[in-house]
């Protein structure tokens, strides 16, 4: 879970970083040859698999844990205050997980498809921008977007210093600073990742 | 501290044996002091249903002074009740006010079963100290203790390991039901000092395996355990356990 965790962190700066080209304002230009980039060079094509194969992973063993930590607990407590020992988000992890898969499902649905489906079509041009300008001028989809990156922002700010210290880390100098680098990173990666629907919703990038 | 005497409703767990289904029954208790202890308080009960002609409360006590790890309920949602790193013979009434309703229930866990009412059979924990928790000693005259040198920092972590006293809080606590924080401080107070190395990569994969072997569940890092721990057992022992078990895993040949 640790492992395939910071895979998918590594991913998602990567992911973000690309998408956040649309800023620049420039109608898309830096963004698109980004995304032909992304979908044309071999070594990026070669890791897509490597992504697919560490999300699925990621997902079964989450569906494991569920399935063995139920096991652990056949009887409930009838009255229980986790609130007194430990943070929601700690605890929601599976359902945290689960919404964005949901939300993944939708996501891949709008962006992935019609990228596969026009590559492997003849490879015919696709502007991945204006595709974007064209899913988000929908309000029902920016919100649901939103919703995708707080559940986001909540399994990656627990995710990214439980990962270490399910590696063994866990250091009195450097786990505070792992703390703090995980809910900077969580910050930025989903501020960038919630701006963007909103920008194209309300019109601020061209 | 002002003493003041307060009335009491409980609903307790009542179940026959580990194979009947239990319920809760609620009582009434009376006059009870602020100075009593939890279990103090559950002696007057215990002798008030002996006059009535009922079956007292099976509960596990033995040293009542914080240092045995057996009074094991889960009081008002929480192991031990209430207060922070404390047991519950060392929980006292006057964390509690008159006319409140205190609801206690058996540590619930696969690995713990119900034996009578709020006692549970924990020897699954000691199962897992029978698979690593030795160390192989020299025989002989005693060594003189200070002939071995330890860093002042790993005797101390050892030592803070070595608090665990085994009350199974941990387990109760964890909402996977997962006894890394045992396992974590047991595999830690043996491999951090020099007489804990040779067995050092067989104790945490025999310890781990045997772990999973009784049905506990996983740890996904909530933290819950540490909050709750009578001794204050920190998760850095979590870490070192996964830490020692990836080492021990790699460098093993044993499968």
């Amino acid at each position: 879970m640790g492992l395939t965790g910071i895979f998918l962190i590594t991913f998602l700066i990567v992911h973000a970083g690309v998408n956040a080209c649309i800023f620049l304002n420039d109608g898309g230009a830096t963004f698109n040859e980004f995304a032909h980039f992304m979908s044309h060079n071999w070594i990026v094509r070669f890791l897509e698999i490597g992504l697919f194969v560490g999300l699925i992973t990621h997902i079964i063993q989450g569906l494991l844990l569920w399935k063995q930590n139920n096991a652990a607990r056949p009887v409930g407590y009838y009255y229980n205050k986790p609130s007194k020992n430990s943070n929601w988000y700690s605890r929601s992890m599976g359902i945290l997980g689960t919404l964005l898969l949901l939300f993944l499902i939708m996501h891949l649905y709008h962006f992935f498809i019609g990228t596969k489906v026009a590559l492997y079509s003849g490879d015919r041009p696709h502007n991945l921008y204006e595709e974007m300008k064209l899913v988000f001028a929908n309000q029902w989809v920016v919100i649901a977007y939103l919703v995708g990156v707080v559940a986001l922002f909540w399994h990656l700010y627990h995710g990214f210093q439980s990962a270490f210290q399910t590696l063994g880390v866990n250091h009195k100098k450097y786990t505070p600073i792992i703390k703090m680098l995980g809910l900077g990173y969580s910050v930025i990666i989903c501020v960038l990742f919630a701006l963007m629907p909103v920008a194209i919703y309300l019109k601020w990038i061209a | 501290m002002e003493h003041y005497h307060m009335n009491l409703t409980l609903k307790v767990w009542r179940q026959k044996n580990s194979q009947a289904k239990g319920n809760f029954d609620t009582y009434q208790v009376k006059n009870i002091s602020s100075e009593m202890s939890f279990l103090e308080m559950f002696d007057v009960l215990n002798e008030q249903l002996i006059v009535e002609g009922k079956e007292p409360i099976a509960f596990d006590h033995d040293c009542r002074e914080g240092i045995c790890g057996m009074c094991s309920m889960y009081i008002n949602g929480q192991a031990h009740g209430p207060w922070q790193q404390n047991t519950t013979c060392q929980l006292h009434m006057r964390a509690f006010k008159d006319g409140d309703t205190i609801v206690v229930e058996p540590w619930r866990s696969q690995a713990f079963p119900v034996v009578k009412d709020l006692v549970v059979d924990r020897s699954s924990f000691d199962r897992i100290i029978q698979a690593g928790g030795y160390i192989s000693v020299n025989t002989g005259n005693a060594v003189d203790a200070n002939a071995i040198p330890i860093d002042k920092k790993d005797a101390d972590d050892a030592f803070m390991a070595a608090a665990c006293i085994g009350c199974g809080a941990c387990v109760a606590t964890c909402k996977n039901g997962s006894a890394m924080l045992f396992v974590g401080a047991k595999v830690s107070q043996l491999s951090l000092l020099p007489q804990g190395q040779p067995e050092r990569a067989n104790r945490v994969l025999n310890m781990v395996a045997q772990m999973d072997k009784e049905g506990f569940g996983n740890c996904t890092n909530t933290y819950a355990c540490e909050a709750e721990c009578p001794k204050g057992i920190s998760i850095a022992n979590i870490a070192r356990l996964n830490s020692e078990y990836i080492k021990a895993g790699l460098s093993s040949e044993e499968k």
